[in-house]
């Protein structure tokens, strides 16, 4: 464990030099800034909702490695779902990251994402995988304002 | 060399002639023997806090173990004995920073209540609408924030000194600054985020020519350089005891004689006051008008005990062991490839802030951490330096005079760990 290899996955360091969706949108018709005062880290979340489903969703800023790969896994997973599907997922995610729950549950239903499981030996670390997360309820409340980890 | 002896070795190095030996010294510090991610522990993080050594741990030990007793109050021996022991450091703090004048010491939690205490009672008194404060783009948000509430109650104004890319100050800018309205320069003397030296003597010089008072906020110079108030002829000059090896929730605010008699109290209480009525109160003398309630006894001595070993091992071998230290370092990491090192003022202290390309900081710190090296990442309390540069972090390690090349380079190997996980 004492070189990190758990918490720095090949996924997790392919996507925070190569991240997906990263890209403003002009006709996001949902959007909300992100910040984590910890790292300093920034994130614009752009999402374009049809009939309840994410027909695109985009993000842009700068952040350290766990922050823009969660942002870039995020993104590519939510792309084609429901709305309904958002918050049962984050939950999941939320659970695996912050260690709150003994043994990770529905491996099936967080796909790739299971990538970010060595998140919950960093505690300070958290926030930097949640930011994303946050920043996308912030958006789908369509709340304009900067939301923080805090 | 970790096989600790826990004894403190004051009595020898109080010798004048005696050699500074890193090795020796790193025994007295029992957390330096500890192990971190089962590898010996690195602690690079001095700028944030410094550890602390066995005889500074021992005092307060023996402060709670055989002195505990209120002070200034009681009649009876542990008392006297207690307030003899926290007024013999108030004698120690104005030696060491070369004042000499006891009554010029205030004791307070730490810097940040130093600035916060000088800006609410000096600050409160002397400022008005229009009035200027001049601050540098090098400060950390302790010497902003108290500035700016200042500000905001009292219409003042606040102006800031920039810096150059290489971390140092404008000085021709700040000579364009001040000017009749400018009633205090509030300064830092050595940047806890690059690790610049500022010129506190002549920023004072310029600063009196119009009137203005100069606070140094000393929390960085303290424990790395010989410090002399009175050379630098400033107002206020604050520091913390956590960062020269004392214990947390202590720090000294000195100022002049006659600006202290001047100003308000800051807080109200026991201890501070010569007599108390419901009508009207009048103050004690200072220092005392501005120490109110129980003060952090312990922690006073504490301190003492710091500056004791300290200037047992000499302010001036301190010195120039860190800057050798501090080279050592220079070279080694700007060598490295895709590393860069952020500030390089000419006259510097053993801070070095560091960013590496395509890996964020705050990555750096958690490779760093799991090889056992503790550094600092992120903005260092200093956002506007970090906005100056155009970088959101910066990864810090900070030197103090139990590190030594073998620290170094374990933080080399540690760095180049990060370029094997990242590629």
């Amino acid at each position: 464990m004492s070189d990190h290899r758990e918490l720095y996955q090949e996924t997790i360091l392919d996507h925070s030099r190569s991240p997906r969706n990263k890209h403003a949108m002009p006709d996001a018709n949902h959007h909300a800034d992100g910040y984590n005062r910890l790292c300093g880290d920034k994130l614009s979340l752009y999402l374009k909702i049809e009939n309840g489903v994410i027909e695109d969703i985009s993000f842009i800023g700068e952040g350290c490695a766990i922050s823009t790969a969660s942002a870039s896994l995020m993104t590519e997973t939510l792309k084609g779902k429901r709305l309904e599907d958002v918050s049962p997922l984050f939950e999941k995610f939320h659970n695996m990251v912050a260690g709150s729950v003994e043994k990770i549950d529905d491996e099936e239903m967080l796909g790739k994402l299971l990538v970010f499981s060595g998140v919950r030996e960093f505690p300070v670390r958290v926030k930097c995988a949640t930011l994303a997360w946050h920043t996308l309820q912030a958006a789908l409340k369509d709340n304009s304002k900067t939301v923080s980890t805090e | 060399m970790r096989t600790a002896s826990l004894k403190p070795r004051r009595t020898t190095r109080k010798q004048p002639q005696m050699v500074f030996d890193p090795t020796a010294i790193r025994t007295d510090f029992p957390l330096l023997q500890t192990q971190s991610h089962d590898h010996p522990l690195v602690y690079l993080d001095n700028a944030a806090t410094s550890q602390k050594p066995q005889a500074v741990i021992a005092a307060l030990t023996r402060y709670y173990t055989n002195q505990n007793a209120n002070i200034h109050r009681g009649v009876y021996k542990l008392s006297v004995d207690a307030t003899t022991a926290y007024e013999c450091v108030r004698e120690k703090v104005a030696n060491f920073i070369g004042t000499g004048q006891t009554h010029e010491i205030i004791f307070v939690r730490g810097t940040t209540e130093a600035i916060n205490l000088v800006a609410a009672s000096w600050g409160g008194q002397n400022i008005k609408a229009g009035d200027q404060i001049i601050l540098s783009e090098l400060e950390h948000h302790s010497n902003i924030v108290p500035w700016q509430l200042l500000a905001q109650r009292t219409g003042a104004k606040i102006c800031v000194i920039p810096i150059t890319d290489a971390g140092e100050l404008r000085l021709d800018e700040y000579e364009k600054l001040l000017n009749d309205t400018t009633r205090l320069v509030g300064i830092t003397h050595i940047s806890n985020a690059l690790g610049t030296i500022n010129p506190v003597k002549q920023i004072t010089a310029l600063a009196h020519k119009y009137g203005a008072k100069v606070l140094v906020d000393g929390a960085q110079s303290v424990p790395h350089i010989p410090v002399n108030v009175k050379d630098i002829d400033c107002d206020f000059f604050a520091f913390s005891g956590h960062k020269i090896c004392g214990p947390t929730g202590v720090g000294v605010l000195w100022a002049r004689q006659e600006i202290l008699e001047a100003m308000p109290p800051y807080q109200g209480g026991g201890d501070m006051i010569s007599s108390v009525t419901f009508e009207q109160s009048t103050w004690n003398a200072v220092p005392y008008k501005f120490e109110a309630g129980t003060p952090n006894i312990a922690g006073v001595i504490g301190l003492g005990a710091a500056i004791d070993y300290v200037t047992g091992i000499g302010m001036d071998k301190i010195v120039a062991y860190e800057n050798e230290l501090l080279g050592y370092a220079l070279e080694k990491i700007s060598a490295i490839k895709g590393v860069r090192i952020v500030g390089s003022a000419k006259q510097r202290a053993a801070v070095i802030s560091f960013v590496m390309d395509g890996v964020h900081p705050h990555d750096i710190g958690t490779i760093l951490d799991g090889q056992g090296v503790a550094i600092r990442t992120g903005h260092h309390c200093c956002q506007p330096v970090m906005d100056r540069l155009n970088i959101p972090a910066t990864a810090r390690a900070s030197l103090a005079f139990y590190n030594n090349r073998e620290d170094v380079d374990r933080l080399l190997d540690a760095i180049k760990k990060v370029r094997e996980i990242f590629g």
